[in-house]
Parts: C-alpha cells; sequence; structure tokens
C-alpha cells in the first residue's frame, strides 16, 4: 500500500499525511473497512476542490489544503485539562437535556450524561454500535452523505471511527433534546461522524454544538447523516462555534421519506475558515423541510454555508431562510440549491438569503439557485446584500439612542427573526444573548 | 429656548434652507407653514440634526447651547423631539424596546436612574390611552405594518412618553382622518405646558384649529416670507400661498 512513499527532500503533502495516519487507524469489521477505504480512495482522487469547481467558487480550501493535521494523540478530558465545569457555558442551562461530549472527535463518557434505551430510543457513540454491530449502523452509514463529488465527506468516511449514533424506533418520542458537544483542542484533525436513524412517526430534536476552549489551530470535519422515517419529525441544530483560528469543514446530509419533517437550524460564528453544508433530499410524498440559518464573521473570517433541496417526490413544501451578518474584512457565502425533480409537481419551495455588511471592507456572496424540471410547482427565491438603514439609525438617534447603541440594535433586530424561528426556548435564548453581546463586543473593539 | 440666525442648509449642492431666522421661546407654538418644496420639512430636519442634511451658514442656539455642535442623540437628550413626517419601520425592535431604550438613554444622560420594564409599562399606559391606542402595540415591531394613522399616533405617543421641552411635528397632518387628526391635536395641547415649546410644520391650516398657534410663519424658496399671529394661517387658508409668494417675490425685488 501506498503511503511511505515521501522523498527525504521534501515534507509530506497533507493528502499524504491523511493517507499515512489512515494506514495507521485500528482495524474495524469489514464493511467498515471496505467503506473507509472507499472513502480514502475517493479523496486521493478527487484531491482539494480548487475555486474552478462550482460548489467552492467563492472559498478557497488553500489553508487547509497547505497545512498538515494529524489525528489527535490526546481524547480524554483530563490529558487535555478539561473539567466538566468548563463545559456548563455551552449546555444552555439545562441540567436534563441528554448531552454526549466528544473530546476531539472521540466520545468521553465522565462528561457525558444521557439515557439510553427505553422507549425505543437508542442513544450512544458510534464506536460502541459499531462494536455491537447494531445493523441500523451497517444498514445506513455511508448511504446517506455522498462522498462521490465530495472531498471532505470521503476523507470523514475514510476515518469513521466515532461520533453519536441515535436509533428511534417507531413512534418513539425523545422529550428531552440531544445534545452532542464536540470539544476540539491543539493542532490536530477530527472527522466525526453521527447517524440518526429516525423511524416511523418518530421524535427527537438534536443539537450539535462544536466549541473550543482554547484558540487552536485544528480542523474539524464533521458529517452528520439523518434517515427521516414515514411520518418522523427530526429537529437539527447545528452550533459552529470553533476557535478563532480553527478550520471547519461539516455537511448534514438528510433523507426524508413520506409526510416527515426536517427542521434544521445552523448557527455559524467561529472558525477562520468554515463551511457548512446541509443537504436533505425530499424522496417522499408530502415530506417537509425548513433549513433557516445565521452566519456572524468579523475580523478576517470566512464563513461559507452550502445547502440543497432535492425535491425527489410532488407534493413537498420547502422553507429555507439564512441570514448573515458580516464586519471587519471577513467574508461570507451563501449557496442555496433547490433542484425540483420532474416527478415533484406540487412543490412549494420558498428560499430566501439577506446579508447585512457592517463594515466597508466586509463581503458577502450569494448565489440562490433554484432548478426547475417540473411544470407545475411554486417556488421563490431572493437574495439582498444592504448596509444599516440610515433612515432608522436616524430614527432611534433623534430618540436619544446613541450610534453604537442604535447599531446594536439595529444589527441584532436583523438577525432576530431568524433565531426567532428556533422551537428550543432555552436555545433560542442562549443564541440570542450570543448574537446581542456579539454586536455589543465588535461596537467596543 | 431657541434661537435660529440665518441658517442655510441644504443637500450636496442643493441649498433648500437660504437664510431663516426664527426665535420661540417657552410657553410659545409656533406654526411654520409654506408650500411643498419650500424647506419646512428640511428646517424640522436639521433641527433634529439629520445627517443627511449640511448646514452651510448660521447659527442655531438652544438654551444658550450651540445645537448645530450636537450630535442628534444629544439633542434628544436635552429635549429636543421631532415627530417624523414619514416614522420609521423598524422590524424585529418592539415599539416597547425602543422607547423604552429611549427613555433610559434619556434618563441617563440627565443623571437618572433608568427604569425597569415594568416601572415603563406602569408609565406609558396612560400616555397610550391619550392616543388611543392599544397596549398591544407595545410588542409589535416599530411602526411595521402600522397604518399610516397609526404610525402619527406612534410619534405622539412618544412624544407623550419622552416629554420633550421642544416638540417639532412635521407634517403630522398628512394622510390622517379627521378623527385621527382631533386624537393628535388633543394628545399635543395635554403636553403643552409653560416650560415647553412646540413648532408644527404643516402644509395646510386645519391642524391648526385643533392646536392653535401663538405665531405662523410662512416659508417659501428657504426663507420666512411672512410671520404673524393665529389668523395668518386663515388668511393663507382664504388666498392659497401664491398670495406670501407673490408679496415675497415683491418684498425680494424691492430689496
Amino acid at each position: 500500500m501506498g503511503g511511505g512513499k515521501a522523498s527525504s527532500t521534501r515534507a509530506p503533502s497533507s493528502i499524504e499525511v491523511y493517507r499515512e495516519d489512515f494506514e495507521k487507524q485500528p482495524s474495524g469489521p469489514e464493511w467498515l473497512e471496505d467503506l473507509r477505504r472507499r472513502g480514502i480512495s475517493r479523496f486521493e482522487a478527487l484531491g482539494y476542490p480548487t475555486t474552478k469547481n462550482e460548489d467552492w467558487h467563492f472559498t478557497s480550501v488553500a489553508p487547509i489544503a497547505e497545512r498538515t493535521f494529524r489525528l489527535p494523540a490526546l481524547h480524554s478530558a483530563s490529558a487535555l485539562g478539561l473539567k466538566a465545569a468548563d463545559l456548563e457555558r455551552f449546555g444552555f442551562g439545562q441540567a436534563d437535556w441528554h448531552r454526549l461530549v466528544f473530546i476531539n472527535g472521540v466520545f468521553d463518557e465522565s462528561l457525558s450524561s444521557f439515557e439510553d434505551g427505553g422507549n425505543g430510543v437508542s442513544v450512544g457513540s458510534l464506536a460502541d454500535a459499531i462494536k455491537s454491530r447494531e445493523p441500523a449502523v451497517e444498514q445506513h452509514l455511508g448511504k446517506v452523505a455522498k462522498f462521490e463529488q465530495a472531498t471532505f465527506t470521503a476523507l470523514n468516511t475514510a476515518f469513521i471511527s466515532d461520533g453519536a449514533f441515535i436509533e428511534l424506533a417507531s413512534d418513539a418520542v425523545v422529550e428531552q433534546p440531544i445534545h452532542l458537544v464536540f470539544v476540539s483542542g491543539g493542532e490536530s484533525v477530527c472527522h466525526p461522524r453521527n447517524l440518526i436513524v429516525a423511524g416511523r412517526h418518530s421524535r427527537a430534536a438534536i443539537i450539535e454544538s462544536y466549541v473550543s476552549l482554547r484558540n487552536g489551530e485544528y480542523f474539524t470535519n464533521p458529517v452528520t447523516e439523518i434517515v427521516v422515517g414515514e411520518g418522523a419529525h427530526i429537529d437539527h441544530y447545528k452550533l459552529q462555534r470553533e476557535s478563532e483560528a480553527a478550520f471547519h469543514v461539516g455537511t448534514v446530509q438528510a433523507r426524508e421519506e413520506r409526510n416527515s419533517q426536517l427542521h434544521s437550524f445552523s448557527f455559524a460564528v467561529g472558525g477562520a475558515l468554515a463551511r457548512t453544508n446541509v443537504y436533505t433530499s425530499l424522496d417522499g410524498d408530502a415530506a417537509t423541510c425548513t433549513l433557516n440559518g445565521l452566519y456572524l464573521t468579523d475580523g478576517t473570517q470566512h464563513i461559507d454555508n452550502q445547502t440543497s433541496i432535492e425535491h425527489i417526490a410532488p407534493n413537498c413544501p420547502s422553507h429555507e431562510v439564512y441570514k448573515g451578518v458580516l464586519d471587519g474584512r471577513s467574508h461570507g457565502v451563501f449557496n442555496g440549491k433547490v433542484y425540483v425533480h420532474p416527478e415533484a409537481q406540487k412543490t412549494d419551495g420558498k428560499q430566501s438569503n439577506n446579508n447585512l455588511l457592517l463594515s466597508p471592507s466586509a463581503r458577502v456572496d450569494t448565489k440562490p439557485q433554484l432548478e426547475i424540471f417540473a411544470d407545475d410547482v411554486k417556488c421563490t427565491h431572493g437574495a439582498t446584500v444592504g448596509r444599516l438603514d440610515e433612515l432608522a439609525m436616524f430614527y432611534l438617534n433623534s430618540r436619544g439612542i446613541g450610534r453604537e447603541r442604535a447599531r446594536t440594535l439595529l444589527t441584532y433586530a436583523f438577525a432576530a427573526d431568524v433565531l426567532e424561528t428556533i422551537e428550543l426556548e432555552p436555545l433560542k435564548q442562549e443564541l440570542e444573548k450570543l448574537v446581542l453581546a456579539r454586536f455589543t463586543d465588535t461596537r467596543t473593539s | 429656548m431657541l434661537e435660529i440666525n440665518d441658517l442655510h442648509a441644504g443637500i450636496g449642492d442643493r441649498e433648500i434652507l437660504r437664510g431663516i431666522t426664527l426665535k420661540v421661546n417657552a410657553g410659545e407654538i409656533h406654526a411654520v407653514m409654506g408650500p411643498n418644496g419650500s424647506g419646512k420639512s428640511t428646517l424640522a430636519q436639521v433641527l433634529a440634526g439629520n445627517p443627511s442634511y449640511e448646514v452651510t451658514k448660521g447659527t442655531v442656539r438652544y438654551n444658550g447651547q450651540d445645537l448645530l455642535e450636537m450630535d442628534p442623540e444629544v439633542r434628544a437628550q436635552n429635549g429636543i423631539f421631532l415627530a417624523f413626517q414619514y416614522p420609521v419601520e423598524i422590524p424585529g425592535v418592539s415599539n416597547a424596546y425602543f422607547l423604552r431604550s429611549a427613555y433610559n438613554e434619556i434618563r441617563k444622560a440627565n443623571g437618572q436612574e433608568e427604569v425597569d420594564p415594568l416601572e415603563f409599562l406602569d408609565l406609558v399606559q396612560e400616555r397610550l390611552k391619550l392616543v388611543d391606542m392599544d397596549e398591544s402595540m407595545l410588542s409589535r415591531s416599530v411602526n411595521q405594518g402600522f397604518s399610516g394613522g397609526e404610525k402619527k399616533r406612534n410619534e405622539i405617543f412618544q412624544l407623550a412618553v419622552l416629554s420633550p421641552r421642544l416638540a417639532i411635528l412635521d407634517e403630522t397632518d398628512s394622510g390622517l382622518d379627521i378623527d385621527a387628526l382631533r386624537i393628535v391635536a388633543e394628545g399635543v395641547n395635554k403636553l403643552r405646558s409653560p416650560e415647553n415649546a412646540t413648532i408644527v410644520v404643516t402644509h395646510y391650516q386645519r391642524l391648526l384649529n385643533y392646536i392653535i398657534p401663538d405665531f405662523v410663519h410662512v416659508l417659501a424658496n428657504g426663507r420666512i416670507v411672512k410671520s404673524g399671529g393665529k389668523e395668518l394661517a386663515l388668511e393663507l387658508e382664504a388666498h392659497g400661498y401664491d398670495w406670501v409668494q407673490n408679496s415675497a417675490g415683491v418684498a425680494a425685488a424691492a430689496s
């Protein structure tokens, strides 16, 4: 097998380093080994996307390609000097929510608290599920998140080892939200892989938080696969709060059966270079999805959001609102694709992306894309890029509210309505606080 | 209270105010009337500090201070209030939050303690009645989805809550039906006091049936061309603006 060919006169490329680490992985069951091999081969064949690739037109991944990230040597909380109390601030003050904590991609039982089993709900680590040969894992893993054309999903697939595994039996309802907390530290890479399989008419709210306690230059490359069974209802929240120097490329990919619902909210505020993909495929009649999101960028951050909604079946409504607030010399990107396949009659699709530029050097590229191959559909899409409304500013000033505070108020108001769509009240309040604090911070810095 | 002397102002290269001189004392109500484009609204905006307008000449003293040196929020904190001709919609900010922020900012600037949301709610109840508005408006976004009349009443509601020393009403009567007009006028009249002054900017005389001015000034081409008592408004109503504009032309030619 390849890998050891690096000549002594040049440093190995990052792709070669990934291959080296790939070879060093502990082995797994044959089906998984096969899946991983297909992942690394595809990753090597594709290489890193360039800006000539339409999906990466506004985002150069050179900073990730040029760095060699190793798999982390340390996984335990104690080795990282991490205590349970350090994670309190990421918990929304909800002690009774299920919480699964992953340190550098590896499940940490001591920091986690959740109930597994009972009422047809199975919650735990993917590593354990693989070990105990859960049939759903082999059945679904790698089937939802396509990697033929997706470099980073292929790379993640090459390193599938741990993450969360959530399986809901038919009619199972998870009363408390399940919070997956991914804590990264150091200068390494991790590839968390989550699998959520929701049986018929089951229901759950799942939150993924990507956080860091120190400002490390690491790389997180997670992939989440969600199978939303017939009539099932999944609320999925992704909170990307990586460190300022970090790199993050994450994909959430779902497949929805008839009458199912997926409500996704993607919040992105961290990272030097971050990309979040949220993809769903409406496979069954009358499946619905809402994909909402908010991204806040500052300094020299680059935050890219890509979404894709595939209307395969007829009678499916899809709604999407993404908002961005961009400050400093940061760069935001939104690319939202809605494909309406020929059979998807009576599709009702609404998509919008609105951006607020707070500084003259901030920039956003937005590209809503609508491709319709059915004739009886109702689809709208639109994008806006604007600055703070000077008239509104003067109105506030004329009432005694100073410029800085007025700016905070107007910026917050711009972001507020998309936060308003979050149904989990404690989460909504936490994000509102976070957003307000962020806008208040920018004005004083 | 307010002394405007030879005020020139405009937008870009376009001069709109061409030498306004006007004195307003505490306890007085002044009406500024004039045809469209005469500079009435510009005068209101300049006094409130709208940065879109540039003052090119002249002075404005407010209670002895140089008003033109003050930022708009500082003017508000010092008791100046402009009721906008076109109140601005601010989606995502509730009326309650907006107005309480304004109220507290003004209090803070005057060395007073801020009030909490509950105290504030108590305080605004009566003012809501004054303009015949329902409490539910407090939780709605500022002016969003408001009818023209509701927007104007909201301006007077804000005026009532912030109780300024100098209120400037910019075309508050435009777009109001007679009932709304009466409500707005009653609101303004109830707030009248010997310590406060009001400048009513209007095109039509009808608002002045309800808010009786002490002085009426007629603006044309950025200058005050005629001043007088409340009967001047009635004369204007009878003869139209051509009457003063013609006499202004004569006056300008003679000078």
